[in-house]
């Protein structure tokens, strides 16, 4: 799936919105979820997931490559944490005693 | 970064006098973006109702809950993209009692980070984050970077 058939889910289920005006919704939902992400602010959307920032610190690595050991600098990194409703969407069968962590 | 020098995109919001549901600072210093928030944001910047922008996002999410249902990932550039994994069944443990417990086979979906969105994320750590998110190293992320 892509933005543009997101675009087309937006447009032809809501009504009222042009292609254009659409489009650019959906262009500013993920804007939006992405300045917000980059000014260190995480995002829980209930019933689909959590977009958790955490700091990483600087620690020793290797290049797989050629196995030559590296420093991998500090960073701030985006996890998803998917929600357990859209865990259990993908799993119709799995009942709720599975869904413990 | 230009970006990050914008306003909070939802301050349309907090000026009109909704109260907020986190208990950070107003604007900038806010550490949790909720979907009703999400959903404010977008009212305000795209000069619709917030029952419209509400329809919207919801219809943005089940869009994509939809695909990954039907097993298809998601891209979304500058974003990131959506996979579904396939996990195969294991014995697990339960671990008060330590009595081993089947796990079916199931599908989880999975998020890989964009580069643009990675860049700005990484940009960000002038700011804070939010302290129940430490950096405790404990997640099964995998760090690959391609």
């Amino acid at each position: 799936m892509t933005k543009a058939e997101i675009v087309q889910a937006v447009y032809s289920r809501l009504g009222g919105f042009s292609k254009k005006e659409s489009a650019d919704l959906v262009d500013l939902v993920f804007e939006t979820m992405k300045e917000t992400l980059g000014r260190g602010e995480k995002i829980k959307i209930s019933g689909f997931g959590n977009f958790v920032l955490r700091d990483k610190r600087q620690r020793q690595g290797r290049n797989p490559q050629t196995g030559d050991p590296i420093l991998i600098t500090e960073r701030r990194v985006l996890n998803f944490k998917a929600s357990q409703i859209l865990k259990q969407a993908l799993n119709p069968r799995e009942t709720a005693s599975a869904a413990e962590e | 970064m230009r970006l990050l020098d914008r306003r909070s995109p939802w301050s349309f919001a907090v000026e009109s006098g909704k109260p907020r549901a986190g208990g950070g600072p107003l604007g900038w210093g806010r550490w949790t973006m909720t979907k009703s928030e999400l959903i404010d944001a977008i009212a305000g910047r795209g000069e619709l109702t917030k029952a419209r922008a509400e329809l919207v996002v919801n219809c943005v999410f089940d869009a994509m809950t939809q695909a990954l249902q039907r097993n298809e990932g998601i891209e979304i550039r500058g974003f990131g993209s959506f996979t579904v994994r396939p996990y195969k069944p294991y014995s697990g443990r339960n671990p008060r009692t330590g009595q081993p417990v089947p796990v079916p086979a199931k599908r989880l979906p999975f998020f890989k980070v964009g580069k643009e969105l990675k860049e700005l994320v990484n940009a960000s750590r002038a700011y804070a984050i939010s302290g129940d998110d430490d950096d405790d190293d404990d997640d099964d992320e995998d760090t690959d970077d391609e």
